[in-house]
């Protein structure tokens, strides 16, 4: 078998970067967008196949092979090297579908949603950076690879955040982002340096090997109480929060909204922010073994804290896109907290198998969601829900998908969310019940705030619009279609036959108590949001008075920002950026001030021996050589 | 081989050709005369090719063809430097050494 032409994947949206990069000035933007779709639409078949041909014919004795195809970049010692690469294993394959699949439908979104816009093109060649940087991502074959591709989609977030670039807090939002993760990503470089340096390689084949010497000789080196390779793993899990946006470096994600919709779908919902969860599960074995799982702990207890943070807040928010950006977070830390209470073998791993499946699902209807969110906003031009009410009647598709996605993500019983949910409760009752209580508790959450929402938009009180709100044009309802046909049957895709930790198929079974106890849960959500939204009436105000403080705290987001802007502004430039610079100013710069003076004077003093006058410069040339001339005779004699 | 005349005493012949040439090179005012100046030089440093050719190594030519190299690299360095000296000209309106002097610090 031979999957050497999978590297087209990536390639195919790079060519089209440079292509519409350099030459977004002659290129008419009518041919831009086709010709982006059509390069997106042809990974997209391409991954398509590739999926098809590996699950069908990947198997070795029942157990998926891993395909390797790589060329020998950068070489430090014999064993350690950085290679560039594919890799095609279950989740990569897994994860290239899923990545093309959004980014194509994201790409025909466009044509409509970006119509008449200026930067037009620049948008296209923005996407398929980003295309491009998240695929090989996904298919690098090692850390190294992986970071590289890790900053590239850093970058084109960065771009596309601020595409916008002259409103002022779009670019506020940029720098966030890019700041905040790059930070987080300081902790992913020193953890690649640490575990490269003891065990001699980036190779993620390396690095998961049961036999390798990451998981079995982890307990040689130890720093601090914890082996080192634990702390390796930490960090490197750090990069995953940062770019996954949990606590506590989720503060970019919601600000990355100032972004357009489409790229809020492809990337801070459907694809980037889930790097996160893919690293993990990339080096899964590792932190399952080493040190009897304890970075693996850290991972589920941050995946739950944050999903549950996030939908409280979500709850609170007015900003539909803000509420989808903080239910991206949660779902995210329910992938989170899936892995981290998965074990290792066979049936046993059910939470890796969930927490991918859940990415897959959650993908699909997440961006369907962002996806309605952009057509919602492309008829009333406004982000808030007071603008907006009664829109069923104006916008039917947008209606009738968005409510697939709702009810998807909710867990209603027979749609796409609902199964990959339930076999995250499943893990999370096996193996920890804490963790298991409050994942129920925001499923339940999620249904509420997810309803507010939908009935907060297409239900509610007919706002007095200024233009008469009308369903957007053919090109973003067919994704809007095709997303919602994904939502709802992309949960009886068996996926523990194609994806499992071990790479060995086994059968998940529906666990019908507790997809009892997580669907009525989702229920009662629902029920609530219907009678506290579906009329407007006085309950939801009545309540947030009734919490008073609490609902004052969570409104604004648990004050994170301004913590972090205290932690900034106060003790990082008021203490250390401000003796920093005292130091600058006075030590380094007077210094360099000095030599410069001194070599001015000395100039100053000298420069009159450069007369201009031909016959001076004659005589010391004569006078050069007459001094050579005795030299050398005076040598010569002697 | 001259009769009757010693390789001393064109050697010294030479000598205070080159040194004539050196002091015209420093002392004068026009450019077309240090140009001379710059003659005298090389034609020192041919003659004495020629001189110790024929007086130390009479059965090798090398020392003779050498000064027709430098007869060859005199005319082409006077052609160019009489072409630079009539551009001078056409721009500051003199060709005195003293009038050159404006590329300095």
């Amino acid at each position: 078998m031979d999957f050497s032409y999978t590297i087209l994947i990536p390639l195919i949206p790079l060519a089209l970067f440079v292509i519409l990069g350099l030459f977004s000035k002659k290129i008419p933007a009518s041919i831009a967008g086709w010709f982006g779709s059509f390069g997106l639409g042809t990974s997209f078949v391409l991954s398509l196949y590739t999926a098809y041909h590996y699950f069908l014919e990947g198997k070795l004795n029942g157990v998926y092979q891993t395909f390797i195809y790589k060329q020998t970049w950068l070489v430090f010692t014999d064993k350690l090297h950085i290679d560039l690469g594919v890799m095609i294993d279950p989740i990569s394959v897994m994860m290239m579908v899923v990545v093309t699949t959004v980014s194509f439908m994201v790409h025909i979104y466009s044509r409509g949603y970006m119509h008449g816009d200026d930067g037009y093109t620049r948008f296209f060649a923005y996407l398929a950076l980003f295309s491009f940087s998240m695929l090989g991502l996904v298919l690098a074959t090692n850390l190294f690879q992986m970071y590289i591709f890790w900053e590239l989609v850093g970058a084109s977030s960065f771009l596309l955040i601020g595409y916008y670039y002259t409103k002022p807090s779009a670019v506020a939002a940029a720098k966030k982002a890019f700041i905040v993760t790059r930070f987080a990503d300081l902790g992913f470089l020193i953890g690649i340096l640490l575990i490269s340096y003891y065990t001699g390689t980036f190779d993620f084949q390396e690095l998961t090997n049961p036999e390798g010497m990451l998981i079995t000789s982890w307990a040689s080196y130890s720093f601090m109480g914890l082996s080192v390779f634990t702390w390796g793993l930490i960090l490197i899990f750090m990069g995953g929060v940062g770019k996954s946006a949990m606590l506590p470096f989720h503060i970019w994600l919601p600000d990355a909204m100032e972004g357009p919709t489409p790229v809020s779908a492809l990337i801070h919902a459907a694809t980037m922010v889930v790097a996160g969860v893919y690293l993990v599960a990339r080096l899964f074995p590792a932190y399952y073994f080493v040190e009897g799982g304890f970075a693996l702990q850290i991972v589920a207890y941050v995946g739950a804290i944050s999903s549950l943070v996030a939908a409280l807040i979500a709850v609170t928010q007015t900003d539909i896109k803000r509420v989808l950006a903080f239910s991206t977070m949660s779902q995210i830390g329910y992938m989170m907290l899936a892995l981290g209470v998965s074990k290792y073998e066979g049936h046993e791993g059910l939470g890796y198998m969930a927490s991918m499946f859940h990415l897959f699902t959650h993908a699909m209807f997440k961006a369907l969601l962002f996806l309605g969110a952009g057509s919602v906003i492309h008829a009333v031009h406004s982000n808030y829900m007071k603008d907006m009410g009664s829109l069923r009647k104006y916008m039917p598709i947008t209606h009738i998908t968005f409510l697939i996605a709702a009810l998807s993500i909710a867990g209603f019983p027979g749609f796409a969310g609902f199964f990959s949910k339930d076999e995250i409760l499943v893990a999370a009752f096996e193996s920890n019940k804490l963790i298991y209580y409050s994942s129920v508790l925001v499923a339940g959450l999620t249904a509420f705030y997810m309803f507010r929402l939908y009935f907060g938009i297409f239900w509610g009180e007919d706002t007095k619009y200024k233009h008469t709100p009308h369903e957007s044009p053919l090109t973003m309802t067919i994704p809007l279609i095709f997303l919602a046909f994904m939502s709802i049957f992309g949960g009886y895709i068996p996926f523990s036959q194609f994806v499992t930790a071990d790479l060995t198929p086994f059968t998940a079974h529906l666990d019908l108590p507790l997809a009892a106890i997580a669907s009525s849960v989702g229920i009662i959500g629902i029920i609530i949001a219907f009678i506290f939204y579906k009329k407007p009436n006085e309950l939801p105000q009545k309540f947030a008075n009734a919490f008073g403080v609490v609902y004052k705290f969570i409104y604004n987001k648990l004050y994170f920002d301004e913590l972090y802007i205290f932690v900034t502004k106060k003790i990082l430039f008021g203490i250390v950026a401000f003796s920093a610079s005292w130091f600058d100013k006075n030590v380094v710069d007077s210094s360099m001030i000095g030599i410069g003076n001194v070599t001015v004077s000395v100039s100053n003093k000298i420069k009159g021996m450069q007369s201009g006058k031909l016959q001076d410069y004659a005589m010391s040339f004569v006078g050069g050589i007459v001094v050579i001339a005795m030299v050398v005779f005076y040598i010569w004699i002697n | 081989m001259i009769a009757g005349i010693s390789i001393y005493e064109i050697l010294t012949l030479t000598s205070i050709l080159f040194f004539i040439g050196i002091y015209g090179f420093f002392t004068r005012d026009n450019l077309i005369t240090v140009l001379m100046a710059v003659e005298l030089i090389l034609n020192a440093a041919a003659v004495n090719f020629v001189i110790i050719n024929t007086y130390l190594y009479p059965d090798l030519i090398q020392g003779a063809v050498y000064s027709i190299f430098i007869i060859a690299l005199a005319a082409a360095e006077t052609a160019l430097a009489i072409a630079i000296i009539i551009n001078l000209y056409r721009i500051i309106y003199s060709v005195e050494v003293k009038d050159t002097e404006t590329m300095k610090y």
